[in-house]
């Protein structure tokens, strides 16, 4: 169904999201990639930087233009990415969506996030909430920028950030 | 090196055992998963030796503070009005809450919330609500002050404190790691920096392990396969230049590898991704550096890379950017880790940038290599479940060699040599030595 910028409902959006956390969960990772627009790019600040810190004065977790994002989500399906080989089961839980604002031709997209990873019997959360920058590109919704901000003091328990939040 | 020689059955023998004649370093298990050794530890080594706190451009200004944890003890970083730099334990006098709950900012003072009491950064008790039901000299000998650490000082910005009162001083417990550090803070003649942003993580694994790991030049081309495979598919991301270089010990346990690799360094060696651009930045860093300390030297500070190890828990790796690193044991199978990026102060936005892009294709906990150096300890560690059985770790790899390799194991035999010195484990519990 062909969207058009202006009409754009919580609804849709939400309906976007919940299918890119399925895509995450079920390692459809390639399929993920195509959700987002050619200069699409993917943020972790570290967590005790403001939420909108740069990526070029301060350090992240992760900081992902587009070519690094496609490479991430190539080594990922590696079988040489040991942190993720075998593979983790992972649960995306999206919630509190809502369109913060309408600019010219891009939603800000706020959400909360609870994101479970387990490994050889441990379970990790990585707690946070979203942010988006989502456009319309030939009638379908597409992410300009994901940034994910977490509400967690450092990485602990969980050492790494080895999977996509 | 000095390293103990010790044949016989190693069972009986202390946790480091080697044999050099037969070219054999091996450590027992144990050293990794007993509570008991993780105590000797603390007691020998944690309250013993000087420890990393913090680099002084945290604190740039008066009334800067930082609170850190550093071997379990919740510390107060402070400049004070007079400039000073402190370090107090972050527990009121009075009745012993943490005086300061910040993990940083800037104050003239900080008040106790739990009675009230106020002291200046220089850590001096300012005022006491009820003052009056106090002597007048109450504090004439300090002892309502917060209480500072007991030995402290700084080498090249870098802070260290020790709990003990007669260690030697910092620059001869450096040793031989003291030209190193030069060699990273000579980069900048304007100071070095941490930028803003911590790296904070956990990992399940004892903490010898990351110390291993942090100067390991043999796990790359295995562990990091994809790291590799990254800079291959990045268009310009190489230079010409092979993996070579030596592994030394710096006496005290400090040890470092320095090396040749491809990857670009924002001091400075040029790949073709940063472009003409990039390439004229890189060529006056480097002109500059000829300057100030001749074409060899700067030579090595602009391409060599250093992976370099302060006993016990502090490591600069100045590799396709700067990081400082420390971390502490909690438990025998658990650390806490936290991670900086250092670079000088005077770089300019496009180096700054390229660097921090640098920092995280390779580290930190979302990087394409750190996750796996997390991977691997935590197997190490899930592997030492049967060290009943399958009791020793060989670190022997270059003994039969007069030059060593960046990637044979030299450097992590200098740490478990001194880590032994100190805590004189032994390989099995209840054997007496």
């Amino acid at each position: 169904m062909s969207t058009v910028f202006a009409d754009v409902t919580r609804e849709q959006v939400e309906d976007f999201m919940f299918l890119e956390a399925e895509m995450l969960d079920e390692w459809r990772l390639k399929e993920w990639l195509s959700l987002f627009t050619a200069d699409g790019a993917y943020y972790v600040p570290a967590t005790d930087v403001p939420p909108n810190a740069s990526p070029d004065t301060s350090l992240f977790y992760v900081a992902d233009d587009r070519f690094r994002l496609e490479q991430r989500v190539e080594r990922l399906l590696k079988r040489t990415a040991h942190a993720e080989y075998p593979r983790s089961k992972t649960r995306h839980l999206v919630s509190n969506v809502r369109i913060r604002a309408r600019k010219e031709d891009e939603l800000d997209v706020g959400a909360a996030v609870l994101t479970f990873r387990t490994k050889m019997g441990l379970t990790e959360t990585y707690i946070g909430s979203y942010r988006y920058r989502i456009v319309v590109e030939d009638g379908r919704l597409l992410i300009r920028e994901k940034r994910c901000i977490l509400d967690m003091d450092g990485l602990k328990p969980n050492g790494r950030i080895s999977i996509i939040l | 090196m000095n390293m103990p020689a010790t044949p016989g059955n190693p069972e009986q023998g202390p946790a480091v055992w080697s044999d050099l004649e037969q070219c054999r370093f091996k450590v027992a298990r144990r050293s990794f998963v007993d509570p008991d050794i993780l105590k000797d530890e603390y007691r020998t080594i944690f309250d013993k030796c000087w420890l990393y706190l913090g680099h002084e451009s945290e604190l740039a200004k008066p009334g800067d503070f930082v609170t850190r944890i550093v071997a379990k003890r919740g510390l107060l970083f402070t400049r004070d009005a007079q400039n000073k730099i402190n370090a107090f334990f972050n527990a009121c006098p009075h009745r012993g809450a943490q005086v300061c709950r910040e993990r940083m900012g800037n104050a003239k003072s900080f008040q106790c919330f739990y009675h009230g009491w106020v002291f200046g950064s220089n850590g001096v008790l300012k005022s006491q609500p009820g003052s009056e039901c106090y002597p007048a000299d109450f504090n004439k000998d300090g002892q309502a002050n917060l209480v500072a650490v007991p030995r402290m000082d700084s080498y090249r910005g870098f802070w260290f404190v020790c709990f003990d009162r007669n260690v030697q001083s910092l620059p001869d417990y450096l040793a031989g790691a003291k030209e190193w550090i030069d060699i990273v803070a000579d980069q900048s003649e304007a100071g070095m920096t941490l930028v803003g942003g911590t790296q904070e993580y956990q990992i399940r694994a004892n903490w010898k392990l990351l110390t291993e790991n942090s100067i390991d030049g043999y796990h790359a081309i295995n562990t990091h396969a994809t790291y590799v495979d990254y800079l291959k598919n990045s268009q310009g991301s190489m230079s010409p230049v092979p993996f070579e270089g030596t592994g030394y010990d710096l006496g005290n346990g400090h040890a470092v590898i320095e090396y040749r690799a491809p990857w670009g360094r924002p001091v400075a060696q040029w790949i073709p991704l940063w472009g003409e651009d990039g390439k004229r930045e890189l060529d006056k860093v480097h002109s500059r550096l000829v300057e100030r300390f001749g074409k060899e030297r700067a030579d090595r500070i602009a391409f060599s890379n250093r992976n370099m190890f302060i006993f016990p828990n502090l490591v600069i790796n100045d590799i396709m950017a700067i990081t400082v690193r420390t971390y502490f044991p909690t438990a025998p199978d658990a650390m806490q880790v936290m991670g900086w990026a250092l670079a000088p102060k005077e770089e300019s936005p496009w180096a700054r940038k390229y660097r921090l892009s640098n920092f995280l294709e390779f580290l930190g906990p979302g990087g394409f290599a750190t996750p796996d150096d997390v991977e691997a300890l935590e197997q190490c560690q899930r592997g030492f479940e049967n060290m009943l059985e399958a009791p020793w770790s060989d670190i022997s790899k270059g003994m039969n060699k007069e030059k060593v390799n960046y990637d044979d194991e030299l450097q992590m035999r200098a740490f478990w040599t001194q880590w032994q010195k100190n805590t004189q484990a032994r390989a099995s519990a209840g054997v007496k030595s």
